[in-house]
């Protein structure tokens, strides 16, 4: 602030105090109704205090997950989840290295026309070109494998660019320095490119692994068995039956589980989140 | 900008793009150019005869009272996600820049539901919103408003609306954030010293120096309406009551998944595409223009 | 060790030609140093030794070995580079071990080329420093070191000081002579800065505009300047050129202003056209009568060792050099002679040095 004015500093403090708590309420209502019984719940109104039944709610999803929805243990959706989410970031890290690898550190015919290939796939997101990919994966006989859930989304141009972009900031003399010393173009990615990289594929790892772990649409239409669910899918499938049917308790504790991997990937490497999300949309 | 030629293989580079471009090409190019190809044909629902009918699957769309009343839907609906979205974490981003202490730590408090999956978002507010069971129904009748999304059009697009700005605040706050703290500090303080008062400030000095992140995000704000919030609609309302939230992306996914109509599917696809496009080549622009300056 | 040498070697950068036909025979141990203004060339020739660049013409040999095709890790040479190009992540020891590491050296023989280059170099103490934690000049000396471990068969120095501020660029450029003598490594030294050119080289090659203009140990080149550019380009500050015509006893300039040149000191034949030129520290103030022109003062550098009376003749800016006590001041009058030896005669056109015998 330029001048003082207490007033105006207070204001400011009660405005983002109410913010945070806007921004909170959703995430604590359902944490609360996560340690209730559904009998609790279902009071209207339901108490904002938190409950008992925390550890009890909790079990209960992770190994049987909601049995009125006949959904499978919450503990499995989690490890497709992990699964989906950890090969997807580091498939689309390692794929978007070797191709912004190539393309700045050789000429090669085609060079700038497969540049311009990953760049158009920005344009094609799967929302746009939703019944021919599916019908890929079901030619393919990917339904419902991980393969299937994994593979069409480790195509990157946005991580490609990023790395493009910092490979650019690698001085040359590093790259002929390296030549002289008599290392092939394999030998410098591997002790050079990739260790200089690091800080930039932290960045991108916690918004690829957000992005893998949030993944709806694409789940939605290639997994039809219970067993290859990610957490995301699992819910949506266990709220399907309309409020009556729905076992609020369990599914809010299968909330509070899939929001907790990603939001801690965010908290605890906030400062490469921040990096990631101002770096990949330049 | 280019490197100096470094490296030199004849099949090195080659091998090092193949994964990328095998899977774009399998993925991507493939698909995109199937929904080109089978939006110019009609077929029936059990794939038993097939039809070239040039434009009329898109001129079709364009006479059906659905598909417009769609686009109208995204249109309205994109609008309130970016003006509202933009406005309060504006309004927070600018209060946080304010306060001497703590900025950091209200910046930890608002973004983590960037993490939070937007069908997972969309669980979370029909929870609140329940008609039957919600803490707000319950609040909002006490002050005579009678809540019930399942029936009441305008409610559900309330709904969405607010599930979708919620999930985008962290990113806008942030990006606001980093904006106004890149204003140089002299600028604020020599208005103050012409006299100008805070509010003046703002307007005068601080909003037209934060244009070009404003308007970054709006362009990002409206692609996230447009695509990115296929999940909160299908978890929260499935695009009803009616056809009230049947935002463009959603109805792609009915017509083709559920009413198996792949001709208009694919045009509808096919419209996304050039509309993303648009988005992009905006968007590209922008950054070009960043560049220079 | 080795000789390095170019044949009528050529480069051109699609269709700009940046080097032609250059000729250099570096003898086994000898240090030479590329000097010349940003652009003329002078890295170019370093990289396409160091095989950084392809040839496009001519030949190029080290230790006996035509090169041309040879990629750079087997051409046996080491070059030491402006930014430094130390591998950032790696500490100081593997630096400097990297090159013997690819090539496959054995641990226990590593370890004792990097001891014995760090102890060279007296960097013991650093080794397990990065980078980004030593001094601008302590990062050269790694640089260096990275080039002496691999005992190769030249160095090849691009501009190695230029991102070092000027008190220590004095200090290095005294270690590396040292360092040179005592390793009597083949050494190529690519510089802008025709101090450096001067005190390390035993014989410097001059370049402009992708040609070389000289090649000669530094007092031959300074003393003999080959054309009128080196002798623009070497020495601080340059040599003073008039362009003129000669005429009877005198020099006349193109605004009419006359130089009188003494008795018995060469000159081209009467009418010729010519280019006159003469060091600062030639020109000495002498009595009106015996004076080959006036100067009128206009800047003055007084610089402790000696005095810099900067002023414009007929239109030519001329320096003179003068005891650190002279007592003058702008507007001063100075009557200056000439020391028959030392007047350097180029040819307008060509711009080549013309050997006069006295008069």
């Amino acid at each position: 602030m330029v001048e003082k004015r207490p007033a105006l500093s207070a204001a400011a403090y009660a405005i983002l105090a109410l913010g945070v708590a806007i921004v909170a309420l959703p995430v604590y209502v359902t944490f609360v109704a996560s340690t209730q019984t559904l009998d609790q719940i279902l009071e209207v109104p339901m108490s904002l205090v938190p409950g008992t039944e925390l550890l009890a709610n909790y079990t209960a999803a992770l190994t049987s997950g909601s049995e009125r929805a006949a959904s499978a243990p919450v503990g499995r959706m989690m490890v497709v989840s992990l699964v989906v989410a950890l090969t997807v970031s580091f498939g689309k890290i390692v794929i978007s290295l070797l191709s912004a690898f190539a393309i700045v550190y050789f000429r090669f015919p085609l060079r700038m026309f497969f540049f311009w290939m990953i760049f158009v796939t920005l344009m094609l997101p799967v929302e746009v070109r939703i019944l021919p990919t599916y019908e890929v994966i079901a030619d393919l006989h990917l339904l419902n494998t991980y393969a299937g859930l994994t593979v069409p989304l480790i195509a990157s141009a946005t991580a490609t660019f990023l790395f493009r972009q910092f490979f650019m900031t690698i001085p040359d003399e590093l790259a002929e320095a390296a030549r002289i010393d008599g290392a092939s173009p394999m030998r410098f990615f591997w002790d050079v490119v990739v260790p200089l990289s690091r800080t930039n594929m932290a960045a991108l790892f916690v918004i690829l692994f957000i992005y893998g772990w949030n993944q709806y649409l694409w789940p939605l239409l290639i997994t039809t068995e219970e067993s290859m669910y990610t957490v995301v899918i699992g819910i949506r499938r266990m709220i399907a039956g309309g409020d009556a049917a729905t076992e609020w308790n369990i599914v809010m504790a299968t909330a509070m589980l899939a929001m907790l991997p990603p939001a801690l990937v965010v908290l605890l490497m906030q400062r490469w989140f921040v990096k990631g999300l101002v770096e990949t949309e330049k | 900008m280019e490197k100096r030629v470094v490296f030199r293989s004849r099949w090195l580079p080659y091998a090092l793009v193949a994964p990328q471009l095998a899977i774009t090409t399998a993925f991507f190019f493939w698909p995109a150019s199937q929904a080109l190809f089978q939006s110019l044909l009609l077929q029936d629902p059990f794939g038993t005869s097939v039809q070239f009918v040039g434009l009329e699957n898109f001129a079709h769309l364009f006479r059906d009272e659905g598909y417009l009343a769609s686009f109208r839907i995204t249109v309205v609906f994109s609008v309130l996600v970016a003006g509202i979205g933009l406005s309060f974490s504006l309004l927070l981003a600018v209060m946080a820049d304010h306060i001497v202490r703590g900025a950091l730590v209200f910046r930890t408090l608002l973004i983590w539901p960037y993490a939070v999956a937007p069908a997972i978002a969309g669980v979370l507010w029909i929870f609140l919103f329940s008609p039957a069971i919600g803490i707000l129904p319950y609040w909002l009748a006490k002050i005579g408003i009678h809540w019930n999304h399942l029936l009441d059009s305008r409610q559900a697009m309330t709904l969405v609306v607010i599930a979708a700005v919620w999930k985008q605040v962290s990113y806008n706050f942030l990006f606001f954030l980093a904006g106004l703290q890149s204003i140089p500090r002299s600028l604020i303080e020599a208005a103050a010293i012409d006299g100008a008062g805070p509010m003046r400030r703002f307007w005068t000095i601080v909003f037209p120096l934060l244009s070009p992140t404003t308007f970054f995000l709006l362009v990002v704000n409206i692609v996230y309406a447009f695509f990115d919030t296929f999940g909160i609609i299908d978890s929260a309302t499935q695009g009803g009551p009616g056809q009230s939230t049947t935002v463009l992306v959603y109805k792609v996914f009915q017509d083709g998944f559920k009413g198996l109509d792949l001709g208009s599917s694919a045009a509808q696809s096919v419209i996304l595409m050039a509309i993303v496009i648009g988005l992009t080549v905006v968007q590209f622009r922008y950054i070009e223009r960043k560049v220079q300056y | 060790m080795a000789e390095v040498v170019l044949r009528h070697v050529s480069k051109s950068f699609g269709k700009t030609q940046v080097i032609y036909d250059m000729d250099l025979v570096v003898a086994d141990g000898e240090f030479v140093v590329i000097v010349g203004p940003s652009g003329c060339g002078k890295s170019t020739v370093l990289r396409m030794i160091a095989g950084l660049e392809p040839v496009t013409g001519g030949v190029i040999e080290i230790g006996g070995r035509v090169v041309n095709d040879v990629e750079p890790k087997d051409r046996n040479i080491a070059m030491v580079f402006q930014n430094y190009a130390l591998y950032p992540h790696m500490s100081v020891r593997e630096n400097m071990a990297y090159g013997l590491r690819i090539r496959g050296m054995p641990k226990a023989e590593i370890a004792e080329h990097v001891a014995r280059a760090a102890k060279i170099l007296e960097l013991e103490g650093l080794l397990d420093r990065k980078p980004r934690e030593l001094s601008g000049g302590q990062r050269q000396r790694v640089a260096m070191g990275r080039a002496i471990v691999r005992d190769p068969a030249a160095f090849l120095f691009d501009e190695p000081l230029s991102n070092l501020d000027a008190k220590l660029r004095v200090q290095m450029r005294l270690e590396i002579q040292k360092l040179s003598r005592e390793l009597g490594t083949t050494s190529l030294y690519v510089t802008h800065d025709q101090v450096e050119a001067m005190t390390l080289a035993h014989r410097m090659v001059v370049m402009n505009a992708g040609r070389v203009e000289q090649i000669g140990a530094p007092l031959d080149v300074y003393l003999r300047p080959a054309s009128a550019f080196v002798a623009a380009f070497i020495g601080v500050p340059p040599m003073n050129l008039l362009a003129g015509r000669v005429g009877e006893g005198a020099f006349t300039l193109g605004n009419g202003l006359v130089v009188r040149l003494p008795a018995g000191a060469p000159r081209p034949p009467f009418g010729a056209e010519a280019i006159l030129g003469v060091r600062p520290e030639h020109l000495a103030p002498v009595g009106e009568a015996e004076a080959a022109l006036t100067l009128t003062v206009e800047t003055i550098e007084r610089l402790g060792a000696d005095t810099l009376a900067h002023g414009t003749f007929d239109g030519n800016p001329m320096v003179v050099r003068l005891p650190a006590e002279a007592t003058l001041q702008p507007g001063t009058r100075l009557a200056l002679g000439l020391v028959p030896d030392e007047i350097h005669w180029f040819d307008p056109q060509t711009q080549k040095r013309l050997d006069l015998p006295g008069g």
